[in-house]
């Protein structure tokens, strides 16, 4: 990434090494067991990712009834579908709206819904999103190529306690009728931190 | 503490360069997914809580802390909390080799592949049986106290001195200022809503704000003036 100065495909040597002569340290005192840090890898590269909020989202889209649960007892709703653990132990959703725009950032580290959305992109975790999402959203919002009406209310949610923050992006026009699967197809893991909408379905087909 | 992690406000940081959605992986590089899964596996040793690993992150130099990617803090972290938990020493880590007589890390459950699903689905709810009443609740102004405790603190330093209104109530929750540091117990737990304005002095208008989840500890009530 240029704005840190690291080249991530590219670790230096050094640090894998470390990297591995930890590992192998804490093997060796029987104090991790190699296969269960492959069991944790595995879940988070494959397994839990923000699949799952889209299939919230959609869900809540389509039914009604769903979403009034979603939106009072968030961790019970995605609960229903499986979506259940560590970092998404207290979930709250918060709805976007023609009117309302809400965005998630953790200022202090990198607080993020894992159940429903995996692990956070490095731009989540970055100094450049940490620093000004709280004291400029709209500058933020507009590096995402994300621009909103002036009178657009803009709602920051600072994830500093364990809560954790889930967006309901609005859903996009021209999808009435929509399959819950094919509505899935709209929402973008950005769309649920709040830094984008969910895709209309002209930018779906571009997409695809 | 007033760490350089405690990021919202801070300029000069540089553009934010997202990857593309669709073509960003989960992990960069083989080393980022050994630093998760074994600050995780870890972690499920019970030697230390979220709140002080965050807080061993934080500690850092400020200079290291903005210089390193997230998983070189992580491993930072975690080498940290190893060592301040005497289950390696110094000479181990230097060396990457077990000494024999560096102490015994029996007694301590180490889980394996099996046990791993079910701890992470378990999770760490931190809500707790409250031991009294909240103070405030939805729509009372309150203020941030003007605080700056060198431990670890959860109310970050732009909204220190600031008055906000109760939003909502989350509950009793473990108060993580004190977990860091070890006790378990909990405080109240709100979502306080602070107007851009008030925070920035931007003018921006009264309905542009930031949500932060503050506990009882770190508020104060308004002052009224009298009628």
């Amino acid at each position: 990434m240029p704005h840190d100065g690291h080249d991530h495909t590219e670790p230096p040597p050094e640090l894998a090494l470390r990297v591995k002569a930890l590992e192998s340290l804490l093997v060796e005192k029987g104090l991790v067991d190699p296969a269960a840090l492959d069991v944790i890898i595995e879940t988070y590269e494959h397994k839990v990712g923000p699949r799952n909020g889209a299939k919230v989202v959609a869900k809540a889209w389509a039914d009604p009834a769903y979403k009034d649960l979603l939106m009072s007892d968030a961790t019970a709703a995605v609960e229903g579908l499986g979506y259940i653990g560590r970092q998404g132990e207290h979930l709250v959703v918060v709805e976007n709206s023609d009117r309302v725009h809400n965005l998630v950032v953790c200022t202090l580290c990198s607080c993020y819904p894992w159940t429903v959305l995996g692990l956070p992109p490095v731009w989540y975790k970055s100094a450049p999103y940490r620093s000004r999402a709280v004291s400029d959203p709209r500058g933020v919002l507009a590096e995402f190529g994300t621009t909103l009406a002036d009178d657009v209310e803009i709602k920051v949610w600072d994830s500093t306690s364990e809560m954790r923050y889930l967006v309901l992006p609005a859903r996009p026009a021209g999808t009435d009728g929509w399959s819950e699967h094919d509505l899935m197809a709209l929402v973008t893991r950005n769309s649920m931190i709040g830094v984008e909408c969910a895709l209309s379905p002209a930018e779906l087909e571009q997409a695809s | 503490m007033n760490g350089a992690h405690d990021l919202g406000g801070m300029h000069g940081l540089g553009p934010i360069n997202p990857e593309p959605e669709r073509q960003e992986p989960v992990f960069h590089g083989d080393w980022e997914k050994r630093v998760l899964a074994m600050t995780l596996a870890t972690g499920m040793l019970g030697q230390w809580n979220i709140d002080m690993s965050r807080h061993a992150r934080e500690r850092q130099h400020p200079a290291d802390y903005l210089k390193n990617s997230y998983y070189e803090n992580w491993l930072e972290g975690l080498e940290t909390l190893l060592l301040e938990s005497n289950l390696v020493t110094v000479e181990e880590l230097d060396s990457g080799k077990a000494d024999p007589d560096a102490g015994t890390t029996s007694g301590l459950h180490i889980p394996g592949p099996k046990d791993v699903p079910g701890i992470l689905q378990k999770g760490g709810p931190s809500r707790r049986n409250p031991t009294s009443e909240p103070v405030y609740g939805p729509g009372v102004p309150v203020k941030v106290l003007n605080s700056h405790p060198i431990g670890h603190t959860r109310a970050p330093r732009y909204t220190r001195g600031h008055g906000g209104t109760v939003a909502a109530y989350h509950g009793f929750h473990v108060f993580a200022d004190r977990s860091a540091h070890g006790p378990d117990d909990g405080a109240h737990l709100y979502s306080v809503w602070f107007t851009a304005d008030e925070l920035w002095g931007n003018g921006a208008p009264e309905t542009d704000g930031v949500f932060v989840d503050l506990w009882e500890p770190h508020l104060e009530p308004v002052a009224l003036w009298p009628r």
